[in-house]
């Protein structure tokens, strides 16, 4: 019952196939830039460093991340297939010319205010949606931070981090990689070495944070990649819900993305991290797209402390993500719920660890995988009870939804138990929408299309019910247009 | 309303009718009865245009309007509703979602603007109700861990929801108990009307003792080989196919 499964895909002939779906986040911004050359050696690292201003700790944490990294190799994983990355083509550094401080947004670039607004995320904050204050990130640079002072009448720190990072020096240095240590994965090294922006949160003690806190991530240079840093703290008792979001211009090359989220939770906090990725996924032919190899991972420092990931992935060419919670307080809790729709020639792996450290822990994992044309979709899930977490409890469900007879699924369930008391549960499914399915909604009036949707939003619904209500139906809109054409 | 003639048509290329002559018109109720396996519900399935379903020879009409280009969700929004035989589950849908849909895809396709909240929440109410269904029902997923009396019903309260000009009924009979099938019952003969037309596909009569039908025709091997009215049901439940059987013979 725990052991790796595969299933291929097999399916269907009348469920035809997958055409064109329009990337409508897809164009560029004319904007001036400050773009470093391709290349990266240890001056490049030090510039970055330089052209922020950072203090001292920051360039040395840099540098040593940097050295570790050229000294690992780049992993090689079973499911994903892609050409080989030349990291001395990528520049490590974009950010839009501009004003070097912004105090009002009369001093953004008209341009930028423009993308967000084609991206539907006007950044004046009459317009925004109510509640959800917003950081955008374009290429590298945090554009802007809207309420940041209502939030900081509560006590809440939202801000980019490069921000933080002269504001807030202490709690940088306390928590950055506190979760995610450089050498942890290639990835988180490199992003380490060379991340230029993202944002900082820190919610402190018994404050619950009064708006959605959201981040807008958009890359817009060619040839550059993005390596956001995200670091959000929940002191004791404290709540926050994090939203990001991200897109990217429709490019035959493709472009890489390796963010890394830390997220720390004391004693009886609890933080809710929800993502919608719709980066660049590239043509039906495999063209182009972003690589989004991410590090996302949760602390559970404090009892009864909580983490909650939800992601809805229809984006990316390729996807490497497994968010993570440790649960190293007693009573934790740890949830990751995932929709990752795979289509044309997309390609993703994902899933979650959880690590059951402390007593009476538990975790819930709920993986929707979506597979259309020639996608493939991987779940990849470690459950790990170590010695001391009597009592651990996990629950995991893994689902998969079949569509066409060219795409596959696969299911990588691993448990690692090492203390008696735990009581873990895996379900797992693997289906496609049939035609009897389709017949049934097509005679009471939908079409194929709308058949389609509300079926994979069926499936769809435990993870969307997790979702702020907003972004829940934003995610629904994504799936339909990803899966335009799904059906002849 | 509809007019079937000399229709053959194949089940992914198997044979199955072998030309049908049947005229519906608008107010009548039909039943259709016949052993297992004669072809009932490939002329259901045919009728409401399921992929695999083919025609391969004579025509169906409806509303003079010969209907073989036009798609299942073409057809249901023109009118034509299909009680299935085995309702199909829609996991994470709720029967109410599912419905509101129908009713504004339908909508949409006449023509006229969507159904308001208010007005869709008064009216599933009310047919609800008809059909003696629990409101929880309604917020379940379609069909979803219903026990087959309850599938039934749902179908029956979907028809009545989505009011069709014909409505075919693949045995919403079977399986069911006389409770439920008077409730089954009801639903139809509150849907019966001077321009709809019912046609029940039935293995037993006494469906036909709370729906008295206009005719009933018997199918056999993809064939009406004989039609009466009332009293024809009974016959056959009485003696049974063979004599019809026999009556065939005689006649070749
Ligand atoms: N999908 C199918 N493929 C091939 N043959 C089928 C299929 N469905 C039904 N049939 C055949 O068609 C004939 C008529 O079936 P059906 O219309 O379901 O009969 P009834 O409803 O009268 O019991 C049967 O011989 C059955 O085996
Ligand atoms: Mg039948």
């Amino acid at each position: 019952m725990y052991k790796a499964m595969t299933e291929v895909a097999e399916q269907n002939k009348d469920l035809k196939d997958l055409v064109k779906r329009e990337y409508k986040e897809g164009f560029v911004t004319e904007i001036e830039s400050d773009t470093l050359a391709p290349g990266l050696d240890e001056d490049v690292v030090r510039l970055i460093s330089e052209k922020k201003g950072e203090p001292e700790f920051m360039l040395e944490y840099r540098l040593k991340a940097f050295r570790r990294w050229q000294k690992m190799k780049e992993p090689d994983w079973a499911h994903i297939n892609y050409p080989k990355i030349d990291f001395q083509a990528i520049s490590y550094y974009s950010a839009p010319k501009a004003l070097p401080k912004l105090e009002s947004l009369d001093q953004v670039d008209p341009k930028l205010l423009e993308t967000y607004e084609k991206l539907g995320i006007p950044l004046e904050e009459q317009k925004m949606l109510a509640n959800v204050a917003v950081d955008a990130v374009f290429d590298s640079v945090s554009v802007r931070t809207t309420f940041r002072e209502t939030l900081s009448a509560a006590g809440v720190i939202f801000m980019p981090i490069s921000e933080a990072v002269h504001e807030h020096p202490e709690l940088v240095k306390k928590y950055l990689s506190s979760v995610v240590p450089v050498q942890d994965n290639y990835y988180a090294a490199l992003n380490s070495a060379v991340f230029s922006d993202g944002s900082f949160v820190f919610i402190p003690k018994g404050v619950r944070c009064p708006m959605e806190l959201s981040t807008y991530f958009r890359i817009n240079e060619m040839n550059t990649g993005q390596f956001e840093r995200t670091l959000i703290i929940a002191e004791e008792d404290a709540y926050v819900s994090y939203l990001e979001g991200c897109t990217a211009p429709q490019r035959d090359e493709n472009q890489l993305h390796a963010a890394v989220v830390e997220l720390i939770a004391h004693e009886g906090a609890e933080i809710k991290y929800s993502t919608v990725q719709n980066w660049y996924p590239g043509d039906e032919n495999g063209k182009g797209g972003i690589y989004n190899f991410v590090t996302k991972r949760g602390l559970c420092k404090g009892d009864n402390s909580k983490i909650s990931w939800t992601q809805v992935e229809t984006g990316s060419a390729i996807t490497w993500k497994y968010p993570s919670v440790v649960l190293q307080g007693d009573n934790s809790v740890g949830e990751f719920y995932s929709v990752a729709l795979s289509h044309n020639k997309q390609q993703a792996d994902t899933g979650t660890k959880m690590i059951h450290m402390g007593k009476n822990t538990s975790s819930t994992i709920i993986s929707k995988g979506i597979s259309a044309g020639h996608g493939q979709n991987t779940y990849r899930g470690l459950v790990k009870v170590l010695k001391g977490a009597d009592n651990a409890r996990n629950f995991s469900q893994c689902d998969s939804l079949l569509m066409g007879d060219r795409c596959g699924a696969h299911t990588f369930p691993y448990i690692e138990v090492q203390n008696p008391s735990a009581n873990l549960e895996h379900e797992a499914t693997t289906s496609k929408i049939s035609e009897d399915q389709l017949f049934y909604l097509m005679q009471r009036g939908l079409s194929a299309e709308a058949a389609v949707s509300m079926i994979v939003n069926g499936f769809c619904k435990e993870v969307f019910r997790e979702l702020p209500m907003e972004f829940a139906v934003e995610a629904q809109k994504l799936l339909d247009i990803s899966l335009e054409g799904a059906v002849g | 309303m509809l007019s079937i003639k000399n229709l053959h048509a194949s089940v992914f290329d198997t044979p199955i009718l072998n030309g049908i002559d049947l005229q519906v018109n608008a107010g009548e109720v039909h039943a259709i009865m016949g052993p297992n396996g004669s072809g009932k519900s490939t002329l259901a399935n045919v009728i409401a245009g399921r992929p695999g379903y083919e025609i391969t020879a004579g025509s169906v009409e409806y509303l003079g309007q010969d209907i073989a280009g036009l798609e299942a969700d073409e057809r249901a929004c023109e009118g034509i509703f299909l009680a299935f035989q085995y309702p199909v589950e829609i996991p994470g849908v709720s029967n109410m979602a599912m419905l509101k849909a129908a009713i504004n895809s339908i909508r949409k396709y006449r023509g006229e603007a969507e159904i308001t909240a208010a007005d869709f929440l008064k009216l599933i109410r009310n047919k609800a109700e008809l059909v003696e269904m629990k409101q929880e029902f309604l917020k379940r997923s379609v069909n979803e861990g219903f026990s087959g009396g309850e599938k039934k019903r749902n179908e029956i309260l979907q028809m009545a929801m989505l009011e069709p000009k014909l409505a075919l009924l693949d045995e919403t009979d079977s399986g069911l108990d006389i409770d439920a099938l008077k409730i089954v019952a009801q639903g139809v003969n509150a849907l019966r009307g001077e321009d709809r037309a019912i046609v029940l596909v039935t293995h037993y009569q006494r469906l036909l003792d709370y729906i008295v039908p206009d005719f009933v025709h018997v199918l056999s091997a993809g064939k009406i080989v004989k039609s009466g009215d009332k009293s024809l049901a009974l016959k056959l439940e009485q003696e049974g196919y063979s004599w019809i059987e026999d009556e065939l013979q005689q006649a070749s």
